[in-house]
């Protein structure tokens, strides 16, 4: 999206920072796996407000439809049938951007300004930067953006920016008929995770707990799961999600190293040419005063 | 051509090494833009960032085709001998001007260099291919993607800091660039820096 009224306070390929002194609170949305019923609502009211339409796609025998994200599906529920202590258990996650603390996707992003992160914690694609290289889908530790067929461009989740910019809620929020996503400040959405997490100890779910990954800086969307101790079972939500060592070497060592390498050849044959000179062949006996000045520097070294 | 003068490059093969030449400049320039934020405006080269972004990889593939046209020309003379290795040891007296051993229509460094081109050309053209959008990256599991695009960026930089060595030596060795801008070389620059090459093309023994 590219009309916004929200701060800026990371853009992708900027060195130097964007403006700090506003601060504005951190919103997160909160997604209560164990209250979600599966009814695409949300897939409904995000299609809706955000003007965009994934093709009508086969059954491929479960509730999954469409079958992944898209540029022009930013949400999609996950259907995962988990068979535990005897007992069958529908696990339905809401996928989607995660708006981590710490975007990958903004790391690997060599673009200027195409990807940006709020000081409210959303992360925002803006499209007429992108250039379409696909680097963010490497930087992701969720597997969320998705480059469009039609314009190349790099597409996902805004958290609805141009209506939070305004002080409404995503519409995928105002939509929930049971109330599983709830969305406010991220200190709020804590407080109401870790009521909803006590109540589902007490009805006999003892690894139940909020998802809020650390290794990603935390993230702007929280799931409540009843099994936090196993989110791979949720459609293989990542236990430990962390921006990869190989991106981390890509864009963070190895550019100091390739300044200095590149640097140095440079430097060598600047500073080689100005202490030894140019060999010639065809003065070898004829330019003697060169060959003289040229042996004495060498004496001078020695 | 005078007699004084020696040809060591055809017409044919001065062309190709332009070709792969003026390719890798506009490669390396937008590429270095995809890698160093600061110095993303080169990527004014192809245009607007978008294009440098489609265009890098088909002028990456003319480049590879190029230079596999020149791999199969100049393989069989730069198989490393044990002259190359003395010349890559004694590398310090050669950088002040001093010739080192018997050598060939190339030295040990020269040789060096060519294998370290082809093995930064060959991982990226296959780290290049693999990272490519819109037509392959999505055929390859994204963890290979990230490993082709920090190989991709490695090899990268090895060959431009290579490249860099390898017009500074052509400038420093003066005669040199005009092998590959006319084909020819001096007498005396061929005996005093390929003396057995200079014996082979003459016939003569000094
Ligand atoms: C051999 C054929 C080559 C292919 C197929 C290729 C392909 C690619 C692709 C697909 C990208 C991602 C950006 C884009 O989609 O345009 C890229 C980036 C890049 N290329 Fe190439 N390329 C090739 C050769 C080269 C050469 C010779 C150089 C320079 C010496 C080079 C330097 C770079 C750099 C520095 C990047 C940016 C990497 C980063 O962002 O870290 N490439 N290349
Ligand atoms: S989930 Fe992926 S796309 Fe979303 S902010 Fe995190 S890294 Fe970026
Ligand atoms: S595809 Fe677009 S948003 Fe993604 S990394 Fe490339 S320029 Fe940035």
């Amino acid at each position: 999206m590219a009309l916004q009224s929200l701060d800026i306070t990371r853009r992708s390929a900027s060195p130097t920072a964007s403006p700090q002194a506003r601060k504005t609170i951190e919103i997160a949305k909160l997604i209560d796996v164990s209250t979600c019923i599966g009814c695409k609502a949300c897939q409904v009211a995000c299609s809706e407000w955000n003007d965009i339409r994934e093709e009508v796609g086969h059954n491929i025998g479960v509730y999954d439809n469409p079958t992944d994200l898209s540029a022009d599906a930013w949400t999609v529920m996950r259907f995962a049938e988990e068979e535990s202590n005897g007992k069958l258990e529908w696990l339905i996650r809401k996928d989607g951007c995660m708006h981590c603390a710490d975007p990958g996707c903004l790391k690997a992003c060599p673009s200027p300004g195409a990807i940006i992160q709020y000081s409210n914690g959303i992360v925002d694609f803006h499209q007429e930067n992108c250039i379409g290289c696909g680097y963010c889908i490497s930087g992701c530790p969720f597997n969320v953006p998705r480059i469009s067929q039609q314009d190349n461009k790099a597409y996902k989740c805004t958290m609805c920016s141009d209506r939070v910019a305004v002080g409404m809620e995503p519409a995928c929020v105002k939509t929930c008929p049971t109330g599983a996503i709830q969305f406010g400040s991220k200190e709020d959405m804590k407080q109401l995770a870790a009521s909803r997490v006590a109540d589902l100890k007490t009805r006999g779910y003892a690894g139940a707990g909020l998802y809020d990954p650390q290794g990603v800086g935390g993230t702007h969307v929280m799931y409540v799961l009843h099994h936090a101790d196993k989110p791979q079972q949720y459609s293989g939500l990542p236990k430990d999600p962390q921006i990869s060592p190989a991106v981390q070497l890509w864009k963070g060592w190895l550019k100091p190293l390739a300044t200095v390498g590149i640097a140095a050849a440079g430097l060598f044959g600047f500073f080689h040419y100005i202490t030894v000179g140019p060999n010639h062949a065809d003065d070898e006996e004829d330019d003697t005063a060169a060959n003289v000045g040229r042996k004495e520097k060498q004496e001078d070294k020695a | 051509m005078k007699p004084q003068l020696i040809r060591r490059y055809s017409a044919a093969e001065r062309i190709n090494h332009w070709i792969v030449a003026v390719c890798f400049i506009l490669l390396a320039l937008s590429g270095l833009a995809f890698f160093y934020p600061a110095f993303f405006w080169l990527t004014g080269v192809f245009g607007t960032p978008q294009l440098a972004r489609i265009v890098h990889p088909f002028v990456g593939v003319l480049m590879s085709v190029a230079f596999a046209r020149q791999f199969f020309r100049y393989w069989h003379h730069n198989l490393l001998t044990r002259d190359d290795i003395q010349w890559m040891k004694s590398v310090k007296t050669v950088m002040q001007g001093h010739e080192v051993g018997d050598t060939g229509k190339y030295n040990g460094g020269q040789k060096g260099m060519f294998w370290l081109m082809c093995a930064c050309m060959a991982v990226l053209l296959a780290s290049g291919i693999i990272a490519w959008r819109p037509y392959f990256a999505g055929h390859f599991p994204i963890p290979l993607i990230r490993i082709a695009l920090l190989a991709h960026a490695w090899a990268a930089t090895i060959l431009i800091a290579g490249i860099i060595v390898h017009v500074y030596a052509a400038f420093w060795v003066q005669g040199t660039i005009r092998a590959m801008v006319e084909g020819v070389v001096s007498h005396a620059w061929a005996k005093k820096h390929h003396p057995r090459w200079y014996r082979e093309v003459t016939g003569k023994q000094k």
